[in-house]
């Protein structure tokens, strides 16, 4: 009976649909406008006053205690049961896997001086398995690819990451892919992930690290744990979502053969979902080799830990050397396993003659490869890449140079543009985040966030506000806050300016959505190191590197928003005579407004996890706590508590904007 | 149902098709409510009576099937029509259970199938039904022999064996020469057919078709109605077809069940839908039918006067008008209906150009 009476109020609901959306709008808007013309007005009455604000050495005691949990778990970590039979027990099988993944490519082990497969197995090893699953053209960029990376002189590096990456990969596919097959399968089970997976997701990758060295020590093997949690969501979801797509008449069709649950599974669902769940498997690749790079931080050994060593020392060209090694790898392991997902489609069509001969030269490359393997292990020079990495000081010195011609000649440019925006942007709103009240920019972002999105996001904002003050970070917390903020703004203006553009003509879509694509599997890590060229070691080379990190998947967002409004709709006002601005913003712009909101969204989570990263050049605040907090034992609980507040800005963020795009979608 | 129609359907059945041989599938009083508490629906004489949207307001169930009762005689092609949200879909689902029944009786051979275990409703989709999709349900990883030999294989049947008999159909539906396909690679009405295909080679007594050619153009359209009236000839399975065209229906069904918002509103052969229409929504529907390809004899004869001249030429009461229309304006004298050596009556130029000639006119 409670839905009889239900029903009606829904059909009232309905009717002032068409007036309630237009008045609403004004509404929220002017709301918005009155919030923060209080907050300028009561900024300048209250300028200065408790602003919480806590030097870089100062601790609270919610850092002192947590300096004392990890004294605590450091003297008990042999002795409490929980470590002894769980924890540890973790470390110890990671630690196994990844010794054995480096013993056979990049460290030496026992009494051999160098890995059990050297250069030339390796290379050769990744040229023929690149040509297995995908095609010869990736098997020669991947054997290029790796043949640079000993002239770079960072093969041992190159092989570490790769080791750290594989190793996380294969741990995360075994727990993934199950899992995902699970929830694919089960809605119960997809309903109790979900939040799970979202909340994973929103996280800067750097905040895992923090609470995890707490429990799994710092080196390789947190590392690759660091890792799984962080790549194994995608697969997850791209599993779940791929057992999920499968049409639904197939199915039923094979129900209506009579297959079991099993058959089902095996004859039909997996088949199927084939393609999808390899892409899934390049997401979590992708997403693995960008986490293993941060987690230098926490002292795991590669290409990752030359960059970061690089950065602090302020060493342009080493860095660069390294960050290059990164890309390429990236590109290849992008590469292959791309192809590799479009093979099964590209198999089938292939005649059958080619397909004839696959089998003999698979047999003859195995056997190839195995000579390879065997040399490498045998004999040095197959072992050690020859030649002592000139190629990479090259590089080094040359980025040295631009970087030096670049600062010399275009420092008037690239220092005007800096203190334009820092002097006009960053500054004043910083100042205003940093100096006013606590309680009122608290006010603030709690009443933003309840007209924006609705009062369940407001009292989110209330308890990560809460929570922020409780931090003791409340001032760096603004700090990097105003950082990523004005940075958002700029991913916007990108996105809307770019994505427009992609939306409207599918040329430019194609010319640019390949470098998006390309720029999307980076780590996040290299985008510091041209910037710290252009702009040195400032907030403002953090939010360069966090804008060009955040503004393709904010293009593409909005790109795809435009491209869908209906063709028809654009085309009825075109014949009402709109010219092109009037299309632009009074149809193509307001009925993208889902996709906007949700590119505001994204923008601002990968802002912030950038932001973070930006602590190790200068961006200070939250991301450089927790930098140094790795690094100094008496700032570990500051560390912990800095990437709480990281959380928490995100969390607050996430909340708000998701919100507003439920709201403005519906 | 109103008692007109179903002395009508009666009659026809006997007349035409004289097997009384039990049916293959039995449906009594079969109900799919979808929504909270749906199974107290069917219980509930107030709850039963109200309309779909009534139910919906007062419930927050919606009656997809409502009591819904029929009988499909083996060899017969009984055709489900109904335009789309009439039930027609969910009730053919809810012959082999790909979506469970909330009450009712649904009788295979003697079986309620209700009452089948998984296991058993297992073995009852490998070997005695099988359907054919709208949307063909095919596996894009497999080629087309394997996906007709599909059901064979999750039987346990060997691979020889079934690539042997997927072969053998395959040929059956015209497919020879495209074993090897990617079903991606053929047309629509290719994909059907090997939709088909798969269907027939776990060798049914009954085959479920659920409007399998509304995706398809017209003309392929055609093509596979007469494809499925050839194999219907060769192969003789019970054929149950859901379908929203209606001369499809009459082109295929032996009989047409014709349902709306649920309910069953007629059932009967396609010269009973046009000359006896159950109610206005029915006769809105069949308005448009060219009555004299429909219509027998039989249902436009009068009663023999005494001064009708009996000496004309002699027509079976199932001729169809329009075949019997030369016979009849050709005859000087009216045409004598006999069936069985008996007069039923007789048939003149104005009643046949009544039917030829006012097509539009509705009855």
């Amino acid at each position: 009976m409670a839905i009889a009476v239900e029903k009606p109020e829904k059909a009232d609901k309905v009717q002032p649909a068409a007036a309630a959306p237009a008045a609403r709008k004004v509404s929220r808007r002017m709301a918005s406008a009155a919030i923060l013309v209080a907050w300028l007005v009561l900024f300048v009455v209250l300028r200065g006053r408790q602003t919480l604000t806590l030097a870089a050495a100062d601790l609270t005691g919610l850092h002192h205690w947590l300096n004392d949990v990890n004294d605590t778990i450091g003297a008990n970590r042999n002795s409490n049961p929980l470590f002894l039979y769980f924890f540890n027990e973790i470390r110890l099988a990671i630690d196994n896997l990844v010794t054995f993944v480096q013993s056979l490519i990049s460290q030496p082990t026992g009494s051999r001086p160098v890995p059990q497969i050297g250069w030339l197995g390796v290379v050769g090893l990744t040229g023929y398995v690149s040509w297995a699953v995908g095609n010869w053209r990736v098997a020669l960029l991947a054997v290029a690819g790796f043949t640079f990376f000993g002239l770079q002189g960072l093969w041992q590096e190159s092989m570490d990451t790769l080791a750290l990456t594989l190793s996380a990969v294969f741990v995360a596919l075994l727990i993934g892919i199950p899992l995902g097959v699970w929830a694919g399968l089960s809605d119960r089970f997809n309903r109790i992930m979900t939040p799970f997976l979202d909340f994973m997701q929103t996280m800067p990758a750097f905040v895992y690290l923090a609470p995890l060295t707490l429990i799994f020590l710092i080196g390789g093997a947190s590392a690759v744990i660091t890792t799984v949690i962080y790549a194994a969501p995608p697969a997850i979801r791209i599993t779940a979502h791929a057992i999920r797509s499968v049409p639904e008449t197939t199915v039923e069709a094979a129900d209506s053969l009579g297959t079991t649950r099993s058959q089902q599974l095996l004859k039909v669902l997996l088949p199927m979902s084939k393609r999808t769940v390899v892409m899934g498997v390049n997401q979590t690749i992708m997403a693995a080799l960008a986490m293993v790079t941060i987690a230098a931080l926490i002292d795991a050994p590669g290409l990752g830990k030359t960059v970061v060593q690089a950065l602090q020392s302020l060493d342009v060209g080493t860095a660069f050397n390294a960050g290059l090694a990164i890309v390429v790898m990236a590109i290849v392991l992008d590469r292959v396993t791309t192809a590799a997902a479009g093979r099964a489609e590209a198999a089938r069509r292939r005649s059958g003659r080619l397909l004839k001969w696959r089998r003999p030269l698979l047999v003859a490359g195995g056997v190839a490869v195995a000579v390879l393997v065997y040399l490498s292990h045998t004999f040095v020079w197959a072992a050690e890449f020859p030649g002592n990495g000139t190629t990479g000081s090259h590089i080094a010195s040359v980025a040295d140079t631009t970087t030096l011609w670049l600062q010399d000649h275009l420092s008037g440019l690239t220092n005007a543009l800096r203190d334009a925006i820092t002097n006009g942007l960053l500054n004043p709103f910083q100042t205003l985040l940093t100096d006013s009240p606590w309680w009122l920019v608290g006010a603030v972002l709690v009443a933003l966030g309840a007209v924006l999105g609705g009062w369940r996001a407001g009292v989110t904002a209330a308890v990560c506000v809460g929570l922020l003050v409780g931090t003791g970070l409340w001032s760096d917390g603004m700090t990097t806050l105003a950082s990523t903020a004005v940075a958002t703004v700029l991913v916007m203006l990108l996105g809307a300016v770019f994505g427009v553009w992609m939306g409207r003509s599918l040329f430019v879509d194609r010319l640019v959505r390949p470098t998006l694509d390309a720029a999307q599997v980076m780590p996040p890590f290299v985008y510091l190191v041209p910037f710290l060229a252009l702009f040195g070691a400032t907030r403002f080379t953090a939010i360069v590197a966090a804008v060009v990190y955040a503004a393709p998947v904010a293009i593409k967002i909005i790109a795809d928003g435009v491209r869908n409004v209906p063709e028809s709709t654009v085309e009825a006002a075109t014949s009402a005579g709109c010219n092109t601005w009037q299309i632009i913003t009074k149809v193509q712009l307001p009925m993208a407004r889902g996709a906007l909101t949700l590119a505001t969204n994204q923008g601002l989570i990968y802002v912030l996890s950038m932001v973070v990263v930006g602590g190790l050049v200068g961006a200070g605040a939250l991301g450089y706590d927790v930098v140094a907090g790795f690094s100094q034992g008496e700032l570990y609980g500051k560390g912990l508590a800095a990437g709480l507040a990281i959380v928490l800005l995100g969390v607050m963020f996430d909340r708000i904007t998701q919100a507003a795009a439920r709201r403005t979608r519906a | 149902m109103t008692p007109a129609q179903t002395e009508v359907s009666q009659r026809r059945d006997t007349s035409q098709d004289p097997q009384d041989r039990t049916p293959v599938i039995s449906v009594r009083r079969l109900w799919k409510v979808f929504g909270p508490k749906a199974d107290q629906v069917p219980d509930s004489e107030e709850l039963c009576g109200l309309t779909r949207r009534e139910l919906m307001d007062r419930t927050g169930c919606t009656a997809a099937v409502r009591d819904v009762n029929f009988d499909v005689s083996p060899g017969e092609v009984f055709v489900v029509m109904g335009l789309s949200g009439s039930g027609k879909s969910t009730l053919v689902r809810c012959l082999t259970r790909l979506i469970e029944p909330t009450a009712g009786e649904v009788v295979f051979e003697g079986e309620d199938i209700r009452g089948a275990d998984p296991k058993r409703l297992r073995e009852l989709r490998r070997s005695k039904f099988s359907m054919v999709f709208q949307h063909f349900g095919l596996l894009p990883h497999r080629r087309v022999v394997d996906n007709v030999a599909f059901g064979l294989e999750i039987r346990g049947m060997g691979r020889t064996q079934r690539t042997k008999r997927a072969l053998e159909v395959v040929e059956l539906v015209g497919l020879a020469g495209y074993e090897n396909s990617y079903p991606d690679q053929l047309s629509g009405g290719m994909q059907q057919r090997v939709g088909l295909a798969r269907a027939l080679a776990g060798d049914p007594d009954v085959l479920f078709f659920d409007e399998p050619f509304s995706a398809l153009d017209p003309l392929i359209r055609r093509d596979m109605q007469s494809e499925v009236i050839r194999l219907h000839h060769e192969v003789g399975k019970t054929m149950v077809f859901i379908t929203h065209d209606l001369s499809e229906a009459l082109k295929l069904g032996d009989r047409i069940l014709i349902m709306r918002d649920g309910k069953m509103v007629q059932c009967g052969t396609g010269d009973e839908l046009v000359g006896a229409p159950a109610d206005d929504y029915v006769r809105d529907f069949v308005k448009d039918v060219p009555r004299g390809d429909v219509l027998t004899l039989r249902w436009i004869m009068r009663p023999a006067q005494p001064d009708d001249a009996l000496d004309g030429p002699e027509l079976g009461p199932d001729v169809v008008v329009r075949e019997a229309t030369r016979a009849v304006l050709a005859a000087e004298k009216p045409v004598k209906v006999v069936e069985d050596g008996k007069l039923l009556g007789i048939v003149g130029d104005e009643e046949i150009l009544a039917v030829v000639a006012g097509q539009e006119g509705g009855v």
